[in-house]
């Protein structure tokens, strides 16, 4: 493989991550807050379809994603309404969710199947884009690629820079002291829900009017990847940089499946395509196991010196959700 | 009077839900453009509409059943078993397996049957008690735990179809060479429906009644789901619970698995869980946890499952109609329960103010 083919390769996975970025930073910033919301793969599915045939119909590229954006706050409107208003388990809302806004996918977009739509293309930036490596790497990608780099920093430092977002990680973590401090807790989350809906929202027109452009039904390739943004979501540890580290790690992933294929003749392109699976569960046991029992326990009777190395390294490992996810707020 | 009205609302709203989720779904049927009692009149005809119809129906009902079965028991101890579609599939896998040891040699046919049965019974508590195990010592959430063993499990599947258990010649998304057929679960003259998959559906719903309603067992298991931290302070072994719930809700899901291998499909196919494992999480929440309301809701959800394929034959739409009428039956339950105890509050309230007054 040469230099430039593993260049546009790479470019490829810069692309091909930027649908899952959205899902997973929008999830990242509603779960900060203190909501879950697990419609994902239904949500992402829905607005792929009903932003593909908001664009084909206008033509309107812009109408298209706004229709994405706009389906996915509905959808976590939902969520937020049930959970917070209604009291009722957000897990519970949020599965149906999942199932239900996929087979509406799949009815309604039925009559559209296979037909022909505008696409989103590449927007070479002047300069820049003739810089060798970096230039073809970065900077002939197109619009929604660059602006999950934008996200990502945007929502890293809105979480952890700004006033408002000291505001969200307490409403998250501990919404009484927050209530106490003046923050109106249900409405804030009810507000980052939809925030984080419309963001996930922007995944279904990133894939279909992008990345995978077009709406195929079932065989479109976009069933799954909502359950993945999920886990991409604790890999990440409710942190935007971490969370694009493992959306990344992951793309890359797939696209070693589709390199390696040839190399592989014995093993079948679809196990290929779900290889990254056993590693997300493995990533998951790795971050999580810090918070074992058993592990202390076990830790406690290592020799002295083993011990504080193996201590740090899970310690380095570790992610802890908002202490508040998923429990509802009442003030008395 | 206002005895007689308590008792009347939560039925009221019920129905309620019930309406809310038909004129949905009549909503999304006139948005595709298609006649709305047309397609009811087709789903209805297509479940019920002959024998064979009835016959197909009830080969659904058979997994869907075991399935709710199944996650009644890990909803009891407080567990989102998820995985429960991978549950399903390994099952099939392990009973495939053990019937192409058993093929050639001279046991009873009904005794390989046997073992193959209890073969996916035993896949599916093995994989399921993994995603116990990554829960309970890995501390990763069984939901993602058990999300990512579904994919795992359907490329395993693949693996085998396309790898060592291909076909003669090439492997194809057909499935595995088909059992020849005394290895078949007996079926029906005519019919697909095997009675002895039909018994075994109907024991599982019983015994999880019995198991949730009448054991200490149960109850036990609705401690730990109920107050983890209280039944851990109290001195129940709580992960041994747990582990067990995932046990015997995928022995079940297995056994769905293995069904679906000797007695529907009669060889490994792709998708062999035909998406139960997800859809009988749908039923337990519908009939709201409760195992007496499970086989009707089932039936009911099977009938939709069947009739839905009549619709893509006689209306071009997609059958996928019948899980539009399922979720949002499921969504507007849960939001209308939502609304009936925020109702019912509101009305408490009332009453001490005009007591107090």
């Amino acid at each position: 493989m040469t230099g430039d083919a593993i260049i546009a390769g790479l470019a490829g996975v810069l692309a091909a991550a930027a649908p899952v970025l959205f899902a997973v930073i929008g999830e990242t910033i509603t779960e900060r807050a203190g909501v879950i919301n697990l419609s994902l793969n239904g949500t992402i599915l829905l607005s792929a379809m009903g932003s593909f045939v908001v664009a084909s119909t206008t033509g309107s590229l812009l109408l298209g994603f706004l229709a994405g954006a706009l389906i996915g706050a509905g959808v976590a409107a939902i969520v937020a309404f049930s959970s917070i208003t209604l009291r009722q388990s957000q897990v519970a809302v949020g599965f149906v969710l999942a199932l239900l806004c996929r087979d509406l996918a799949y009815f309604l977009g039925n009559p559209f199947m296979g037909e022909a739509g505008p696409r989103l293309t590449a927007t070479r930036i002047p300069l820049l884009s003739e810089i060798p490596v970096v230039g073809p790497l970065l900077f002939r990608q197109n619009l929604m690629t660059y602006l999950s780099f934008i996200l990502i920093a945007a929502a890293w430092l809105w979480i952890y820079k700004s006033r408002p977002g000291l505001t969200l990680r307490s409403v998250g973590e501990r919404p009484r002291a927050a209530f106490a401090r003046g923050a109106n807790v249900n409405r804030l989350r009810f507000l980052y829900t939809v925030l984080g809906g419309a963001l996930v929202g922007l995944a279904g027109p990133a894939f279909s009017l992008a990345v995978k452009a077009g709406w195929k039904g079932t065989i479109s390739g976009l069933d799954g990847i909502g359950w993945i943004a999920l886990a991409i979501t604790i890999f990440g540890a409710w942190n935007p940089l971490r969370a694009a580290f493992g959306c990344y790690f992951f793309a890359l992933l797939q696209w070693l499946g589709v390199v390696l294929q040839p190399s592989l003749p014995n093993v079948p392109s679809q196990v290929l395509q779900v290889a990254p699976f056993p590693l997300m569960i493995l990533a998951l046991l790795l971050v999580n196991i810090g918070n074992a029992e058993w592990v202390e326990r076990m830790l406690a009777a290592l020799p002295e010196r083993t011990r504080h190395f193996v201590a740090r390294v899970l310690r380095s490992m570790r992610v802890l959700p908002p202490a508040g996810l998923g429990v509802p707020f009442e003030r008395e | 009077m206002s005895r007689l009205s308590s008792r009347w609302i939560p039925a009221a709203f019920q129905l309620g839900a019930f309406f809310l989720a038909l004129g949905f779904t009549t909503v999304i049927l006139l948005l595709a453009g298609a006649p709305p009692l047309e397609a009811y009149k087709q789903i209805i005809l297509g479940s019920f509409g002959s024998t064979v119809k009835l016959a197909d129906v009830l080969v659904a009902f058979v997994p869907l059943l075991l399935t709710t079965a199944g996650v009644l028991i890990t909803f009891s101890a407080g567990l989102w078993n998820i995985g429960v579609e991978g549950q399903v599939t390994l099952g099939a896998i392990f009973t495939t397996w053990i019937l192409r040891l058993l093929l050639d040699t001279a046991l009873p046919p009904w005794l390989i049957i046997v073992f193959g049965i209890l073969a996916g019974m035993m896949g599916g508590a093995l994989w399921a008690m993994l995603a116990g195990a990554l829960k309970t010592f890995g501390g990763v959430n069984e939901i993602f735990g058990g999300l990512g063993l579904n994919f795992v499990a359907t490329a395993l599947t693949l693996w085998l179809i396309f790898g060592p258990w291909k076909r003669p010649g090439v492997g194809s998304m057909s499935g595995t060479e088909p059992f020849p057929e005394h290895l078949w679960l007996p079926q029906l003259p005519g019919l697909r429906l095997s009675p002895f998959a039909l018994l075994l559906a109907l024991v599982a719903i019983v015994l999880v009644y019995v198991l949730l309603q009448r054991t200490y067992a149960g109850l036990r298991f609705k401690a730990v789901g109920n107050n983890l931290k209280a039944a851990f302070l109290l001195g129940l072994p709580t992960w041994r619970y747990m582990l067990l719930a995932f046990g015997l809700c995928g022995a079940l899901a297995g056994m769905a698995g293995a069904i679906q291998v000797e007695a529907v499909y009669h060889r490994l196919i792709p998708s062999i869980s035909s998406g139960y494992g997800f859809l009988g999480l749908l039923v337990a929440m519908l009939i709201r946890y409760r195992a007496l309301w499970a086989a009707p809701v089932a039936l009911f959800f099977a009938a939709l499952n069947i009739g839905g394929i009549q619709l893509p034959i006689v209306l071009k739409l997609d059958s996928t109609l019948s899980g539009v009428l399922q979720g949002s039956l499921v969504l507007f339950v849960l939001l209308v329960e939502g609304a009936r105890h925020r109702f019912m509050e509101k009305r408490a309230r009332a009453a001490r103010a005009e007591q107090s007054a």
